[in-house]
């Protein structure tokens, strides 16, 4: 299959008064479609921030990105804003579901965003009907008007997982979506992903577990800034 | 959709935001409430300064007067923006009653009351010949004589309570004198020797009330020519105080006076050559405003102040709204990074804090504009009540000569109140708020929740 995602010569630096932290320095990687791909190295190494670049949440400082062809380094915040929106989903160690929404209303959330006011109107059972599914695949039907505070941990996670694919999205990028479960839990999570491999979702993952890495399709190790392996 | 549902869910999901919107509701309610009864009190003053005069006033500045007024007068009821024409005579004087030892310093206005009537309210502020004013200065009780009307605050009881008049069916037969110094053209004594003061006694026939302090307080209303014997304005040069114009209906006021002064000149013009036409020097053409100014001045700079302190309440407000919201933004910015990081634009995620800085805003005013209105529509109910059980009286009737407190409220007024702290919220808002949507969603997510 091709190349879904080809970054080359990423650099990124952080630059704090008179001190420069130079996190990246010439990264070359690339995905293609199907791939279950895990990113490891030590803490510090550049992990987060190499993903948050891929997914088009922060702009490197050199190098190129090519999205299917779409040079990511190169578009406007309004089209990566698009991009975001509509070829990227994102699962975080923290969650980050709002409390002010229920459960099938953040995941409804992406897809309310990309619709607008009016094209909301036209799609919503549409949209909801699929959003109830995705709930339900992770095993969260009976969840839908809970807030987040009052689901588990894990929980929250599926239900983070199912916002992140209401919209479709070509990639799945989850950073240390485990980070925060004991490992039963987390092997759930981690089930949950294979399973959407399975079915051809591409996944690009951040561990720090050895065990984990070891499971996956593909390791990227980053070290000193560079992907070593 | 997901931005106003968004703006929505802040809003209840905030204890803060109650302190907001009742932060909000106050100012409104303060504003509304002291603006209605300063401009009902400003605008009653004003009504009643406005219906003691003509529209226009021809004025002389000294007490001598002014010569040639009665063709003048004839110029002007020819003219079509004029509806009618009252002159007076002005002085001052000494009052006391006959077999007593009281006396007191006056003001006496000389003065036709049918013609006065048509150019000014005086009818409307006699006590017995409101709808007979050619019989004000005919005493009930003794037609042939001299009549005059005192100031009501001269002859009746104005119970400091309730701020009502004592007044018997009729007036009770009772008699004034008054002593004036005749002066003579140029402002000197008119006569020598023991004759030099002049005296004549009235019969009290009616009393005014205008409303104001020093008509009703100090004001003594005579005929016209007796008046003008008292002040020396009969001889050697018949003279007047004032003229009082009052315009047809739809002449405005600068207009009016506009034309009138044109008039003026000529007529200064065309007596240039007869004696004492210097005294028209002395002589202005005045507004209404203008001649009440001394009175009206002080009102409206009290109006300007409270304005301008209610400009800082204003500024307050903003504050509080700003310092609110950059609180609730501040607890939200993971929110903002995640909103952005599933792609909505920062202009979008701007609105989500502005939409809940409007809906703060409009229930904030809501409440407050009801709490006003309610409160102005019982607070003459609230105030008597305050009265009667601990015997505080708010507004001293007699200083302000009102019998009740003004609580008219405008809608003008409500609207720009209800705007201005609409849009105070999103001032106060739409700086955080701006600041968060710009924020990049990486840096916006790493932020720990407060
Ligand atoms: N906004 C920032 N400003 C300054 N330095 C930053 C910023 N974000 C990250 N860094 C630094 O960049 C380096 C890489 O951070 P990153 O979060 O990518 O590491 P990581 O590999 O994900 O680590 P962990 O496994 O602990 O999550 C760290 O040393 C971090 O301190
Ligand atoms: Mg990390």
């Amino acid at each position: 299959m091709g190349h879904i995602l080809q970054a080359k010569g990423i650099h990124k630096s952080y630059t704090m008064g008179k001190q420069t932290l130079t996190v990246l320095r010439g990264v070359e990687m690339s995905l293609s479609a199907g791939d279950f791909a895990v990113i490891i190295g030590a803490s510090g190494s550049g992990k987060s921030t190499l993903l948050h670049i891929l997914g088009a949440l922060d702009k490197p400082d050199k190098g190129t990105i090519e999205f299917e062809g779409q040079r990511l380094d190169q578009m406007s915040n309004g089209r990566l804003n698009q991009f975001r929106n509509q070829n990227v989903g994102f699962v975080f160690q923290f969650y980050h579901l709002l409390d002010e929404l229920n459960v099938l209303e953040n995941v409804l959330l992406p897809a309310m965003i990309a619709a607008g006011p009016v094209g909301w109107l036209q799609c919503k059972k549409n949209v909801q009907n699929k959003a109830i599914s995705l709930l339900e695949r992770m095993g969260l039907n009976d969840r839908l008007p809970h807030k987040p505070y009052e689901l588990s941990g894990g929980e929250r996670q599926r239900a983070a997982i199912a916002r992140a694919l209401i919209n479709g999205p070509r990639l799945l990028l989850a950073d240390e979506p485990t980070g925060n479960l004991d490992s039963k839990t987390g092997h759930g999570i981690l089930e949950v992903l294979n399973e959407l491999n399975q079915q051809g979702q591409t996944i690009l993952m951040v561990t720090h577990d050895d065990r984990i890495a070891r499971q996956a399709g593909r390791v990227i190790k980053l070290s000193d800034g560079k992907i070593v392996s | 959709m997901i931005g106003l549902k968004l703006s929505w869910r802040y809003f209840l999901h905030r204890r803060i935001s109650i302190l907001a919107v009742i932060s909000v509701a106050l100012c409104v309610f303060i504003v509304v409430v002291v603006m209605s009864v300063m401009n009902g009190l400003v605008n009653e003053f004003k009504e009643k300064n406005h219906r003691f005069v003509g529209d226009c006033v021809i004025r002389a500045s000294s007490l001598t007067g002014f010569p040639y007024a009665a063709e003048f007068i004839q110029q002007l009821e020819k003219q079509s923006f004029v509806h009618a024409v009252s002159e007076t005579v002005q002085g001052v004087g000494l009052m006391t009653r006959p077999g007593s030892s009281w006396n007191v310093g006056i003001d006496y206005i000389g003065l036709d009351p049918v013609r006065h009537s048509q150019v000014t309210h005086f009818a409307q502020t006699l006590g017995y010949h409101a709808d007979h004013p050619e019989r004000a200065f005919q005493p009930s009780y003794a037609p042939e004589m001299d009549g005059c009307i005192l100031g009501i605050d001269l002859i009746l009881y104005r119970r400091p309570d309730t701020g009502q008049y004592d007044s018997p069916d009729r007036p009770w037969p009772t008699q004034r004198t008054i002593s004036s110094f005749p002066l003579n053209p140029k402002g000197g004594l008119a006569r020598a020797g023991l004759d030099m003061v002049s005296t004549k006694t009235f019969y009290y026939s009616d009393h005014s009330h205008s409303g104001l302090v020093k008509p009703d307080g100090r004001t003594i209303y005579l005929p016209l020519e007796q008046a003008r014997i008292l002040s020396g304005m009969d001889a050697p040069l018949v003279r007047s105080s004032t003229i009082h114009i009052r315009f047809a209906d739809g002449v405005s006021v600068a207009d009016g006076v506009r034309q009138v002064q044109q008039l003026w000149q000529t007529h200064v013009q065309s007596c240039k050559d007869k004696p004492y036409a210097e005294m028209l020097d002395d002589v202005r053409v005045l507004t209404w405003q203008q001649d009440r100014r001394e009175f009206i001045g002080p009102m409206e700079k009290e109006q300007l102040m409270l304005t301008f302190l209610f400009l800082m309440l204003g500024i307050v407000t903003v504050f509080i709204i700003f310092v609110v919201f950059y609180m609730i933004i501040g607890h939200k910015t993971r929110d903002l990074g995640l909103i952005k990081s599933l792609g909505m634009p920062a202009s979008r995620v701007a609105a989500i804090f502005l939409g809940f800085a409007a809906i703060v805003g409009l229930i904030g005013t809501a409440i407050g504009m009801t709490a006003g209105c309610l409160f102005l529509w019982k607070i003459n109910a609230m105030e008597n009540w305050l009265y009667d059980h601990y015997g505080w009286r708010v507004w001293d009737r007699a200083i302000y000569a009102i019998d009740q407190i003004p609580n008219a409220m405008e809608w003008p007024v409500l609207a720009c109140v209800a705007a201005a702290a609409v849009a105070a919220c999103l001032l106060g808002a739409s700086v955080p708020s701006i600041q968060a949507a710009r924020q990049s969603p990486v840096r916006a997510l790493q932020v720990s929740q407060i």
